[in-house]
């Protein structure tokens, strides 16, 4: 008891802490437990507390082919978000990029997408996003990173005592709607939890973000609601997604739903600005609003640490 | 004589007739594509007007008729898309990279 009142002390002196360093851009840090986010303090820290946990990586939309002014290098900062990843103090376990690999689906984008990727040495975990799938047949994508899933990418496989999930949700898309997972997938996706037990924690991961943010632009997803109610009963539920090039949460029960920064160019808050188009920043505050996310994941504690850490700043 | 200035005639209504089918094939029709919006939302031509849609957007687009009967490849920025309507009726279509982008052809 003393424990935990000491705990929840501690906590709140580290939300002080961690609001001062949200305001300095320096990162942010949540831990989950039982689906109510506390925070805990910066990588450091939470490595020193939970010396048995496993991390990964989320990456996301590389945009590797962009070359417009919000961003004329996309290659250089990805490179540098992969510098980041190298220099972390523990190895993660595995990366997954959430999509917008490539700006226009092709080859040559993709070979230097993970020739610069490759640079990590990890294991990288990919679903597509709209940029990727370019083509009618979706080929290119899935000839290079989807021969083992099913459909129009999506799978799913287990680490740490986690069950992971890859889905897909940027093709068939309907006039007027947001993001798709179709029937299909979400079949798939019933069947493959069946199987689960309730206290399984799932990490869920797509392209464009799997709750409104803001319909006027797209951002959400049509038949989110019915992936969401195939994981109520499970305690712990994290959704990692990108798409809109910024860092966004929200918790709603056990479900918390986070959006990643970019490695290319950042996209305005919604509703700020006349499109969601590429947000051109001063040069020396580009690599602020690009970043790397980090995930802690502490076996048999339900709780996942998710650290937003910018290029620079 | 008479056969000669006939034949000229005839000639010369050909010539016309050209002139006119011409005059009557209407000019194409643009439409924009900035800031993620179709512009004009709502476009209106007549039988057998092409219409040439243009990206000025950093991200590219897609045009996609809501029946899926036409698309266009996806237009990177500067990327044009022509279509020809040959048929009357109202013609719903969508960018299916952002399909909360939606516009339409009206061809009377």
């Amino acid at each position: 008891m003393t424990h935990d009142a000491h705990d929840h002390e501690e906590g709140a002196t580290r939300r002080k802490v961690l609001e001062c360093m949200t305001w300095a851009g320096t990162g942010v840090l949540w831990t989950l437990s039982g689906g109510i986010p506390r925070s805990t303090g910066l990588i450091g820290e939470a490595k020193a507390e939970d010396s048995k946990a496993f991390s990964f990586l989320q990456l996301s939309d590389s945009h590797i082919g962009f070359d417009k002014p919000a961003n004329p290098n996309a290659n250089g900062t990805l490179m540098e978000a992969i510098g980041k990843v190298n220099a972390l103090p523990a190895k993660p376990s595995f990366m997954i990029h959430t999509g917008d690999i490539s700006h226009l689906s092709k080859p040559a984008e993709f070979d230097t997408a993970d020739q610069i990727i490759g640079q990590s040495r990890l294991d990288v975990h990919y679903v597509p996003g709209e940029h990727d799938v370019l083509d009618d047949d979706r080929k290119i994508y899935l000839d290079r990173y989807g021969k083992s899933a099913k459909g129009a990418g999506w799978y799913s496989f287990d680490a740490g005592g986690a069950h992971f999930i890859g889905l897909v949700n940027v093709v068939d898309l309907k006039g007027g709607g947001m993001g798709n997972l179709g029937a299909d997938q979400l079949a798939w996706l019933q069947a493959d939890l069946a199987s689960r037990t309730a206290s399984t924690p799932i990490v869920v991961f797509a392209h464009i973000p799997l709750w409104t943010i803001y319909a006027d632009w797209g951002w959400g997803t049509q038949d989110s609601e019915q992936a969401l109610g195939m994981l109520k009963k499970f305690g712990s539920v994290t959704v990692l997604n990108g798409h809109i090039h910024q860092v966004m949460q929200k918790v709603e029960g056990n479900v918390a739903f986070h959006t990643a920064r970019s490695t290319a160019f950042p996209q305005p808050a919604p509703g700020t600005a006349p499109s969601p188009g590429p947000m051109k920043v001063e040069d020396a505050k580009l690599r602020t609003v690009l970043g790397i996310r980090q995930v802690n994941f502490v076996p048999g504690a339900e709780r996942l640490a998710v650290i937003d850490t910018p290029l620079a700043g | 004589m008479n056969f000669a200035f006939n034949c000229a005639r005839a000639a010369l209504v050909a010539v016309s007739l050209v002139g006119a089918s011409a005059a009557v094939k209407a000019a194409d029709m643009p439409v924009s594509i900035d800031n993620f919006v179709f512009t004009p939302a709502e476009t209106q031509i007549t039988v057998g007007t092409t219409v040439v849609w243009t990206n000025n957007d950093d991200i590219p687009h897609t045009v996609v008729d809501a029946d899926h009967k036409w698309k266009s490849s996806a237009l990177d920025t500067g990327d044009k898309f022509s279509h020809t309507f040959t048929e009357p009726g109202t013609f719903d279509y969508f960018c299916s990279l952002h399909p909360h982008m939606m516009a339409k052809i009206i061809v009377k």
